[in-house]
């Protein structure tokens, strides 16, 4: 697999499809697993996780999936490459900044991708586009399945799957769920939910796992707890609150239309405006002006002249990594700024011309 | 500051920290030693422990001396780390990871998937030792006994595959 092909791409949690993908970008389980009979990576030897890599890797790359993965190792590869799959988020900034052999195995799709010596020995995730748990817990039982056949994996009857770290143990199961939530941040309720969903244990996070404010809007919510309840529990939890979110969200977007459309209009157009126009864009105000532009396009403010797919496009090609993929050359940050606007111009006028 | 207990100057102060929860007591000199917490002067360690760590002291004494015999890390690496050394470690630091499994999922049973095959706890834990025990003999390099624990390992973990 090529990493500059993958550039062209948007992968799977981008692709805007999938039910409430106005609003649920994305679906995203992983399982956290270990061999039975081996120290966990942070106490294995160089000499241990090299046998580790090398049995998993020849174990997972023959699973039969109709879409064999294909493994990589992060471990020899560049800080750019790392980090551009850091950006789709394929691997973890854990595995991205470790030591020792390490790698990740992905399909082509972008839709299963298996790290291999994470914390865990191995961290089984896939992705969908919009709000589809119930699919992407299908497939990632089954990629389980057949790497069950094939390895054993450390479990007791008692505490379930055995996890580095005591917060994993059980199911090893994070089920997260990425909204795109701007009204309820405009309208300043963005903490109220927060703190309803802390109190029946689920987490909130930031697109890339950041804290409170997250760039452009978007947030990830988690189970936190992996012990004592069925991965079927743990996601019907989820499963049950987030459609409350999503009609706060539509609340949100009502109350904005009704008590000031003229400001609301005039913010996402200005948004618009200045990423077609500005010369420096940092990759902060990108998020902050694409979230705007993202809204005004799902409350038809903006008049389709450019979709969702595409704003969702440019929000990746926009992060740094991917920027220096697109251009092919290494740039610091003044260069990066003035290339990030440049892409901006081209792309968003370019699906200006276009007719949709 | 005023003594907790009278309207003196506090001039000793005890702080205890128990699972990330710190309470500070403020007490004059007389009122310490009124509690045996302070004798002329002199710290009366033993009291002062009694009154505030309670029977924790125990039990946090009993754990930390305990080290998985399967990989060899020891119960206060992982407290300080927050990351255990092998699956094994579970049962080693079980009564450590009890209340700490509690306090997290409010559970200790698993009640999710489970895989058809059947583990060895055993035989996992024998394999586990052994690979300790070659990593050591690497590291001291005892090259000879490594290359013997590596037969055993290889000869094990063959009928490990078979069976």
């Amino acid at each position: 697999m090529n990493l500059d092909d993958l550039a062209h791409t948007c992968g799977e949690w981008l692709r805007a499809s999938g039910p409430e993908a106005d609003i649920v970008v994305s679906s995203r389980i992983r399982l956290a697993r270990n061999l039975a009979a081996m120290p966990f990576t942070n106490r294995a030897s160089a000499y241990q996780k090299a046998e580790i890599e090398g049995l998993l890797r020849e174990r997972v790359t023959h699973l039969e999936l109709e879409a064999p993965l294909t493994f990589l190792s992060v471990a020899t590869m560049s800080p750019l490459d790392r980090q551009f799959l850091v950006e789709r988020q394929l691997i973890s900034r854990e595995l991205a900044t470790t030591e020792g052999p390490r790698g990740v195995a992905l399909d082509g799709r972008e839709r299963i991708s298996v790290m291999i010596n994470e914390e865990d020995h191995l961290r089984e995730q896939v992705m969908r586009s919009g709000f589809a748990l119930d699919e992407a817990w299908q497939e990632i039982d089954r990629v389980d399945d057949l790497l069950e056949q094939r390895v054993t994996f450390a479990f007791s009857e008692e505490l379930g799957y055995l996890t580095a770290c005591p917060t994993n143990v059980g199911t090893g199961m994070r089920a997260s769920v990425m909204l795109h939530l701007p009204a309820l941040v405009w309208t300043k309720q963005i903490e109220k939910v927060f703190r309803a969903l802390q109190k029946i244990n689920l987490a909130v996070r930031g697109l890339y796992g950041e804290g409170s404010r997250a760039s452009g809007d978007f947030y990830q919510i988690s189970n936190q707890v992996t012990l004592g309840k069925s991965e079927t529990d743990i996601l019907k939890e989820i499963r049950e609150v987030i459609p409350q979110i999503i009609t706060y969200e539509r609340q949100a977007r009502a109350t904005l239309l009704r008590e000031s459309r003229q400001g609301l209009q005039d913010r996402v157009s200005r948004a618009l405006g200045t990423l077609q126009s500005a010369t420096m864009m940092t990759s902060e105000e990108t998020m902050d002006l694409l979230s705007s532009v993202r809204l005004g396009l799902n409350m038809a403010l903006l008049n389709d002249v450019v979709t969702i797919a595409t704003v969702n496009e440019v929000f990746l090609n926009t992060q740094p990594a991917h920027l220096q993929k697109l251009t092919g050359s290494a740039l610091d940050g003044e260069e990066r700024n003035a290339a990030r606007a440049r892409y901006l111009r081209n792309r968003l006028r370019e699906a200006d011309a276009q007719p949709n | 500051m005023k003594c907790h207990l009278c309207a003196n100057d506090a001039t000793v102060h005890l702080t205890d920290a128990t699972d990330g929860q710190k309470r500070t007591v403020h007490l004059c000199q007389a009122c310490a030693e009124q509690k045996n917490l302070v004798k002329q002067q002199e710290l009366n360690l033993p009291a002062i422990l009694e009154t505030l760590i309670g029977q924790h002291l125990g039990r946090t004494d009993e754990l930390a001396r305990l080290t998985c015999p399967a990989c060899g890390i020891k119960y206060m690496e992982f407290r300080a780390e927050g990351r255990l050394g092998c699956p094994h470690d579970y049962t080693a630091f079980r009564d450590g990871l009890e209340p700490l499994l509690q306090r997290i999922h409010r559970s200790s049973q698993h009640r999710g998937k489970k895989p058809r095959h059947r583990t060895d706890e055993i035989r996992e834990v024998e394999l586990l030792e052994l690979r300790t025990r070659l990593r050591q003999a690497v590291e001291d390099e005892q090259y000879e006994e490594a290359t013997r624990l590596r037969d055993v390992l290889r000869s094990k973990e063959a009928t490990d595959e078979s069976g």
